[in-house]
């Protein structure tokens, strides 16, 4: 047999566990930190007071640099006639869905980001490149991503668009929540933009406080649930609505935070690399076992 | 019988078979829609959009390349860790098997990822509650060390034959000793290799299974299980030997030797006990969590999770079983070919058909594009494979110098 014996086997695993165990502080917390500031920005959409005319739309592609035709367009209704989702075109598109209380008074939805307190985004992301701002924006950073549209795959809204038709830096597009707006002291452009206040923005504790005292003034106008108080452990962006959420294709989640499940059982699987390293070294000494007992048969035939 | 068999090059055969050139050209068409993708995004060559981000790049070339290639750690673990001397045969063609196939899921991450020349990013950006980032790492560590357990095999070939023509000739002596250093050092260091490709291997074959978990309403109640990763290892486990004694058994027949029985029918036996511990998983998680109720009607995910069980779990553990299987080369080869079948189903089914976003204009179904660079992959891999085992030492043939068994084999 012309291998290593018992001894330096056994000096060579003692250094590799040693250095697997020394790596353990710093890697077991690598990963983006999520700080939920008390003072977290939000927008509260009140689907009741929102007309459906598109302005918001208008207003987000010409604050990112997205091409659009002019504002007078937009008073088409056409595009209200099919279900829309936000895209890599549009970061913002309202939704029509018929009122059967009302058939005159159709409900119109905006859809953005919800910037989720606890975004499964952020913790799916392959290298940290979406992260949760103390103001409460989740923002994407085009210097890390690669390209892999786990985001996509996580995001329970199904929110994250990627532009599918360019070969080289393709980028994930979604709401950014005006971060570069409101750094100049602006309002978000939707929000800025909205003839008839349906968007209100503020930070989230106090919308929240404003939606609730909305429902309690007027229970009939209103259905008793805020979306996105609780959803999903609660995101930044809530709606009041005067019918069942679900008719209005929001979907139906659990208070959960989105990420949950899949991150506790990451970290049960490196809870400080002690699973892996154990398997190391038990597959070492069954290794070491069995060889020792094919060599002793050997030696004894 | 195994002392005389000693892994050597195939020299028997020429590489080019009316068969060679089919896969040659089946490699080209692949090849010319790659092309496609890198000229005008992933976009104009797949059918994925913003609803279903995920294709069959990702189900077949990713995940089942992942699953399929899981004889390289289960062979290592049975015939270096356990040190079952006897099985020692098939673990190079597994070692090979392996290398190329992670090989390929490496290539067709980079492929199906839109920036591929941020492919590095994760070795310096972590984010470790990402499920996907464990796997990334513990590929490119997995695939490095498949490289490194691979050395032995090109230094076995090559000490004291490497001969550089003309200008290189002085390269000659550098090369050499270079090799016999490396065989050297990891004729000492080996064992260490074997136990991290297991380790590595256990951890992301499993890791692979969290990756949809995050994906939560959007995949299908049969599907989406916080077992996953544990079912991802079981099927790993017990699809690990029918992808051995499926590549054994179609090498012997093209390569006109006779097949190893003796090993394979043994191989055999152990896969209907790992199969019934997943099947025990997978019914287990069906009833705990009472999802048997989709499987009332009669539609494409109901047929499809039967037919994984069905086809790729139930049959061939009861073929497994018999005798009879043990002793057939076809019915062996068939009853591994359904594992085979049906692990691959099952990531496909857990990545593709399972995935239900919750808004959407209409299915995602494979493009001609996708289709034909998941095959082109496949047919550049078995052409790798072919080349490799007439180059290297891989395959056991029958020793005619009478000598003991191959040096390789009492390592690590």
């Amino acid at each position: 047999m012309k291998s290593q014996n018992r001894r330096s086997f056994l000096k060579t695993s003692t250094v590799i566990t040693a250095a697997a165990t020394g790596l353990t502080p710093t890697q077991a917390h690598a990963g983006p930190e999520n700080v939920l500031s008390p003072d977290r920005l939000g927008v509260l959409v009140d689907t009741t007071v929102c007309i459906g005319c598109r302005n918001c739309e208008w207003a987000c592609k010409t604050a990112h640099g997205i091409d659009t035709p002019p504002l007078e367009t937009y008073e088409d209704p056409a595009p209200l006639e099919k279900m829309r989702r936000p895209d890599d075109t549009a970061l913002t598109v309202v939704n029509r869905y018929p009122n059967p209380a009302d058939p005159d008074l159709p409900t119109t939805v905006k859809v953005q980001c919800m910037h989720c307190d606890h975004p499964a985004c952020v913790s799916a992301c392959i290298v940290g490149a979406i992260t949760k701002q103390k103001d409460g924006a989740v923002l994407w950073d085009t210097d890390k991503c690669i390209g892999c549209r786990y985001c996509m795959v996580a995001c329970p809204f199904q929110i994250p668009a990627f532009e599918y038709h360019k070969a080289i830096q393709p980028r994930i597009m979604k709401c950014d929540f005006c971060t570069d707006r409101r750094a100049e002291g602006k309002l978000p452009a939707c929000v800025e933009s909205c003839p008839v206040e349906a968007l209100t923005f503020g930070p989230r504790e106090e919308l929240l406080r404003v939606a609730r005292e909305r429902v309690k003034r007027s229970p009939d106008r209103y259905v008793n649930h805020i979306y996105g108080e609780y959803e999903v452990g609660g995101t930044s962006w809530c709606y009041l609505a005067c019918t069942g959420f679900d008719t209005l294709q929001f979907p139906k989640l659990g208070v959960n935070p989105a990420p949950g499940v899949s991150e506790s059982i990451q970290h049960g699987i490196f809870a400080y690399f002690v699973p892996p390293v154990s398997l190391y070294a038990l597959l070492g000494a069954v290794m070491w076992t069995a060889k020792h007992r094919a060599g002793d048969e050997e030696d004894q035939s | 019988m195994t002392h005389y068999m000693r892994p050597q090059p195939v020299t028997t055969r020429k590489f080019i078979t009316p068969g060679v050139i089919v896969l040659l050209l089946l490699a080209a068409n692949g090849l010319a829609f790659l092309a496609g993708r890198f000229l005008f995004g992933i976009g104009a060559v797949t059918h994925l959009n913003n609803q279903y981000p995920w294709g069959i790049w990702i189900g077949i070339d990713v995940a089942a390349g992942v699953a399929l290639a899981a004889g390289g750690f289960t062979t290592a673990a049975l015939g270096h860790i356990m040190h079952r001397e006897q099985y020692h045969v098939v673990v190079r063609p597994a070692l090979l098997t392996a290398m190329l196939g992670y090989t390929m899921v490496a290539v067709g991450v980079s492929i199906d990822i839109g920036r591929y020349y941020y492919i590095w990013h994760p070795l310096i950006m972590w984010n470790g509650s990402s499920a996907l980032f464990e796997v990334g790492i513990c590929v490119m560590i997995y695939m490095t060390v498949l490289y490194i357990e691979f050395i032995p095999v090109v230094t076995e070939r090559f000490i004291g034959r490497v001969n550089l023509p003309g200008m290189l000739a002085g390269l000659t002596r550098p090369i050499d000793r270079l090799l016999r250093l490396a065989d050297r050092t990891l004729d000492r260091t080996m064992f260490l290799f074997i136990i991290a490709g297991v380790v590595l291997s256990t951890l992301h074959q499993s890791s692979l299974g969290t990756l949809m978990v995050i994906a939560g309403p959007k995949m299908h109640p049969l599907w989406q299980t916080p077992i996953l990763p544990l079912l991802f290892l079981l099927s790993a486990v017990s699809v690990g030997f029918p992808m051995v004694i499926c590549e054994s058994l179609l090498a012997s027949r093209s390569f006109g030797l006779k097949p190893e029985m003796h090993v394979l029918g043994r191989l055999g036996r152990m896969v209907a006990p790992l199969l019934g511990i997943y099947l025990a998983f997978k019914l287990g998680d069906l009833f705990v969590r009472e999802t048997f109720v989709y499987l009332k009607e009669v539609n494409t995910v109901s047929v499809m999770y039967i037919s994984e069980l069905l086809f790729g779990v139930v049959i061939p553990m009861r073929m497994f079983m018999s005798p009879a299987v043990q002793k057939s080369p076809p019915l062996l080869f068939t009853a591994a070919a359904l594992v085979v079948g049906g692990v691959a189903l099952n990531r496909i089914d857990n990545f593709v058909v399972a995935y239900t976003p919750p808004y959407s204009f209409g299915s995602y179904f494979p493009s001609v594009g996708e289709i034909s660079v998941t095959v082109g992959f496949i047919s550049i891999l078995v052409l790798l494979y072919r080349a490799a085992v007439l180059i290297f030492p891989v395959i056991s043939l029958p020793d005619r110098r009478l000598g003991p068994t191959a040096k390789y084999s009492v390592r690590g």
